[in-house]
């Protein structure tokens, strides 16, 4: 068993409405420190799989089949035995 | 931090990278050796790539769009501007206009239709007047195909997500489903605003020394001129991120609307125009403000605020990023404007101002990096006559098809589940309709209809376009889809007004794709006259088409309509048992292009027959004389599926039955004879109303309160659970949308 | 009787909200910015629905610190009447002035649609003009409607009669079909339902102007 887990962001160049608005309310909490916030999504995905390396090979293709929006978001992603 | 090489205006030349952008040969000639008189440098050409661009100029679909009617004595502005007005009498006005976003919606459906929302939503507040309404028609391809069912998922969830988050109400459009466009889906947004007319904006800047002020979102490489960009200028690395998706920001827009309603409002005396930036962005809007007044602008692009380092110029200019609004305000008020914007919590810049000699200049780094005649950018785009040639099917149309089919009553059950018949109900379902609490007749109805708070009176409004008959026949079809477009507004109790259009249509360079945009044209443009409803803007979309395959000619038609009184709404639902339920209008046996002519054959063809203007217009005028006489209790329009779906829409709201019989045969119950109605009049009105209608309307029964229909016919009889049927028509999508391919 | 309806950057049932006092009511409402920190004036404050900030992060996260959130905390706690309609009874679980929190539709489609609703408390000063078990019809509109807490809360709502209103059909997945709640001193009532689109017959009803005559009763006598 291999425990999967997928971080989902925006790509750098697409509007994050959320993060923007996000942000805006920490300022308003002083929070003046924080430069950009970006939110993104979080996936912990348990696999079968006979090696590390066939359990990365699925997960880079969930990735680019249904979990990204390959338009729009990026992603990475750490394998671990599980 | 990307390293880019601008092209020398010699290479540019020499390599004609300008093709890439989408200019021609001649037009660049016209631009270096007759407009500039020296060779255009990178940004430069790129600004005229964008600006003369089809999407901006319409330089191929102009002679196309001179043959629309745009008088009428209602129009206070037509065509040109960001939307077209109307005189709603006591000194108001409505304000409307559809617009297409059917490429973005097929590559991003989401996105796409969220952006298509925003950005006709700003061409109605720039106007001066406040969003009350907005109607989707959407076009997709077999439901039976899985790519298409994840479209019009993400394209509705698309509509809902930033139009219920911007406060607009949702209040109508219409789905429809034909193979030609698998691979070109049509998302056609429509918006409706209200104003005084003494609040009339308008996209001007002029007045040297006036300030230009940049407001909404900061600006990023998003969906730069849809252009093509020879890999050789960049660095590789992030060829991806070139041109990117563009995603809304209702949040942001909502913000936007009532800052810039509040401008609009209380600061007209220092407020010298205003306009959206929408197709080829910052150039657009500023351009064509200040060519419109004359004038030039002297931007410096250092002060544009950017999401991003290192942009250059050219992608500066063409971004499309969304919620941007430019405003040309009198010298000495900008703070007053800004200190608005501040307290919407917006970004507001000065980012130049209006000049006197007319040219179009702008500056990065204190350098100066296009210096060009700002009309040159608008004015001087040639303009393109195509050839037209009739398409083959249309001189020798297939010869005339009967239905045939075994049991009426299975019949009828298959017509209700097809994908255009079913109730939309559970797309509709996720739009917030009712807020803004004016909403009487919501998605559903023949026509949405908006009270205006404060008066009796109310605005119905649709949208409409049977491309099956346009691709048939492109002349009748264009006044049928005007026509339609009518009768559903005339179904409510109101009058048409005047309408606004998508052109939806295939490469002009075709041209049987010419011949049928200019056919069709003509069509519209004669009914438009009929029903004395000018057109006042409006949109084109040419080359939606897939391998060399294009969609029926689709020219939507958005219509509004004036109810002067609202005790006048009428519904299409009939409202209890006992009433007479009459056809408006003769049946015929019009099957080309008809539903059941589809679901039999899998095709549409054949001649359009038994339509004529006059007949629609005084079957028009007499339902109406009916609705304000009160002698109607429910009006419903008959059109695809026919007089049975028609009439079986009509009792399922209140679960009632009918029993009736009529000289008509079973085959005719699916014809799709136009200018046609079901309505429901109670007893005590019977005799007034038939002599008002004379031969006009045929009684076929009565409405009952057992939920069944008894319908005799000249050949066979037809015995329905009303409820039943109205099962089957209800769950029809989402049966669809479940199934496997 | 004089009302305060908030604004939020993002709402946009907030001017329904303003119609159904002055007009259907016939009462007096003023639109109060969220940045405001003085509502003393007030006789009762109304939280309109939309999607204040977006409902970015999620529904009312960060309108919650909205600087008018203390004073409305402060009129609550005088005991005088706060309703939150939708995004307000978001608001309201997000700034802990109702227990639970709303979650998203079990579709995870927005729903708009008339809802019928069994008033199952008609002894507050929000339903005292309904009768016990009455059916009412009053639009929803909804993407975030599905009202969640624990057995333990739920436990305690029940034995406090704060179940006000419930779905005769459940739209969303909500727990019990509870549609609005009151805090346990039954004068802060959070709802998902909009009794403020329905207070004219034009709009297809008028159930829920007596939910705002309910209010003006129980403060007049």
């Amino acid at each position: 068993m291999y425990l999967a887990k997928i971080y989902v962001t925006h790509k750098p160049s697409i509007l994050d409405p959320q993060g923007e608005a996000v942000k805006n309310a920490l300022h308003r909490l002083n929070y003046t420190s924080i430069d950009s916030i970006s939110q993104g999504k979080f996936f912990e995905v348990k696999l079968n799989a006979d090696s590390k390396d066939a359990a990365v090979k699925t997960v880079e293709s969930i990735c680019k089949d249904l979990l990204v929006n390959q338009n729009m978001e990026t992603y990475r992603y750490e394998v671990e035995e599980g | 931090m990307q390293k880019q090489v601008e092209l020398s205006p010699e290479q540019i030349r020499d390599q004609k990278v300008y093709r890439d952008w989408g200019l021609t040969d001649g037009e660049y000639d016209l631009i270096s050796e007759k407009l500039l008189k020296r060779l255009p440098n990178f940004t430069e050409t790129g600004l005229y790539s964008g600006m003369w661009s089809e999407h901006c100029s319409y330089k191929n679909s102009k002679p196309i769009l001179r043959k629309f009617w745009t008088k009428g004595s209602r129009v206070i502005q037509g065509p040109g501007e960001g939307a077209g007005v109307l005189d709603i009498n006591d000194g108001q006005a409505v304000v409307f206009k559809a617009e297409s976003h059917n490429h973005p919606s097929f590559v991003e459906p989401y996105e796409g239709a969220a952006t298509g929302v925003g950005g006709i939503i700003r061409d109605i507040f720039s106007m001066g007047a406040k969003p009350i309404a907005s109607l989707d028609s959407l076009r997709f391809g077999e439901l039976s195909n899985p790519k298409n069912r994840f479209l019009l998922d993400k394209v509705v969830a698309g509509i809902a997500g930033y139009g219920n988050c911007i406060g607009i109400p949702t209040v109508g459009g219409e789905i429809g489903f034909d193979k030609c466009y698998d691979g070109n889906p049509l998302v056609n947004v429509m918006c409706v605003g209200i104003m005084d007319q003494a609040d009339i904006e308008a996209g001007r800047a002029h007045g040297t020394g006036n300030s230009i002020i940049y407001v909404g979102a900061k600006t990023g490489r998003d969906g730069i001129n849809g252009a093509t960009f020879a890999s050789s200028q960049f660095s590789k690395e992030e060829e991806s991120d070139r041109s990117a998706v563009q995603v809304g920001d209702p949040f942001m827009e909502k913000l936007l609307v009532d800052a810039c309603l509040e401008i609009t409002h209380k600061h007209s005396d220092i407020l010298v125009g205003i306009q959206d930036m929408g197709a080829a962005g910052l150039v657009s809007s500023s351009a064509e403000m200040a060519a419109k007044a004359n004038s030039g602008v002297d931007l410096n692009l250092d002060l544009v605020p950017q999401r991003e380092p290192g942009m250059t110029p050219y992608e500066i200019m063409l971004s499309e990023s969304q919620e941007r609004m430019l405003l040309c305000v009198k010298k000495g008020h900008e703070q007053t404007v800004l200190d608005v914007f501040e307290r919407y919590g917006l970004d507001a810049v000065v980012i130049g101002s209006v000049n006197d000699d007319g040219q179009y200049r702008l500056s990065q780094h204190g350098e100066l990096v296009c210096d060009i005649p700002t009309k040159t950018l608008v004015d001087d785009v040639p303009e393109y006559t195509h050839p037209l040639v009739e398409p083959a099917r249309l001189k020798q149309p297939a010869p005339h098809f009967t239905p045939e089919f075994d049991d009426l009553g299975t019949m009828v059950k298959q017509m209700l589940g097809q994908a255009t018949i079913a109730s939309k109900q559970s797309v509709y379902q996720q739009y917030d309709s009712r807020v803004q609490a004016n909403t009487v007749l919501a998605p559903g109805s023949d026509s949405a209809v908006v009270r205006i708070r404060g008066t009796k009176k109310a605005l119905a409004m649709t949208t409409d376009c049977n491309s099956r008959y346009i691709y048939l026949d492109p002349f009748q079809g264009g006044q049928i889809a005007v026509a339609e477009a009518a009768r559903n507004i005339v179904a409510s109790g109101a009058l048409p007004i005047g309408i606004t259009d998508c052109l939806n249509f295939g490469n002009p360079d075709d041209p049987e794709s010419y011949f049928e945009m200019s056919k069709s044209a003509e069509g519209i443009a004669k009914a438009c006259e009929q029903f004395d409803a000018p057109v006042i803007g409006g949109n084109v979309s040419l080359y939606n088409e897939t391998d060399n395959a294009a969609i029926y000619p689709t020219p939507l038609i958005g219509m509004v309509g004036l109810i002067e009184s609202n005790d006048q709404i009428t519904k299409a639902s009939a409202k209890a048992a006992d009433e007479l339920v009459y056809v408006v209008g003769k049946t015929f046996d019009d099957y080309s292009g008809s539903e059941i002519q589809k679901m039999l054959a899998d095709q549409i063809s054949g001649r359009i027959e038994h339509f004529d203007l006059a007949t629609e217009a005084k079957n028009q005028k007499l339902v109406h004389t009916a609705i304000v006489d009160k002698l109607v209790d429910s009006v419903h329009d008959i059109s695809e599926g026919g007089l049975i779906v028609t009439l079986l829409e009509t009792l399922f709201e209140n679960e009632l039955g009918f029993t009736g019989k009529t000289a008509l045969t079973r085959e005719q119950l699916f014809s799709e004879t136009q200018s046609r109605f079901v309505i429901t009049v109670p007893k005590q009105n019977q005799a007034a109303f038939e002599k008002l209608a004379g031969d006009q309307a045929t009684l076929i029964g009565t409405t009952t309160a057992d939920h069944e229909l008894h319908l005799e016919l000249s050949n066979d009889n037809l015995n329905l659970d009303v409820n039943e049927m109205n099962q089957i028509w209800k769950e029809g999508l989402s049966w669809l949308m479940k199934s496997k391919a | 009787m004089k009302f305060a309806v908030i604004s939020f950057p993002g709402s946009n049932c907030d001017w329904d909200m303003y119609y159904a006092i002055n007009d259907a009511l016939g009462e007096e409402a003023d639109m109060v910015s969220s940045e405001s920190t003085d509502l003393d004036q007030y006789d009762g404050v109304l939280i309109p629905g939309g999607f204040s900030y977006g409902d970015y992060l999620r529904s009312g996260a960060i309108a919650r610190f909205a600087p008018v959130m203390k004073a409305v905390k402060k009129l609550a706690d005088a005991g005088k009447p706060v309703l939150g309609v939708c995004n307000g009874f978001q608001i309201l679980v997000e700034a802990g002035l109702l227990p639970g929190s709303l979650q998203n539709n079990t579709s995870m489609e927005f729903i708009s649609d008339w809802a019928p609703l069994k008033v199952v408390n008609n002894r507050t000063m929000f339903t005292n003009g309904y009768s016990k078990d009455q059916v009412i019809k009053v639009p929803i509109a909804h993407g975030e409607g599905n009202y969640y807490c624990d057995d333990a809360t739920l436990q305690e709502l029940k034995d406090n009669d704060q179940i006000v209103f419930t779905y005769e059909e459940n739209p969303n997945g909500s727990c019990d079909n509870i549609a609005g709640i009151t805090n346990r001193a039954g004068n802060v009532l959070g709802m998902m339902p909009h009794p403020e689109r329905a207070v004219e017959s034009i709009l297809g009803g008028t159930d829920g102007l007596t939910l705002f005559k309910s209010i003006l009763n129980q403060v007049r006598s």
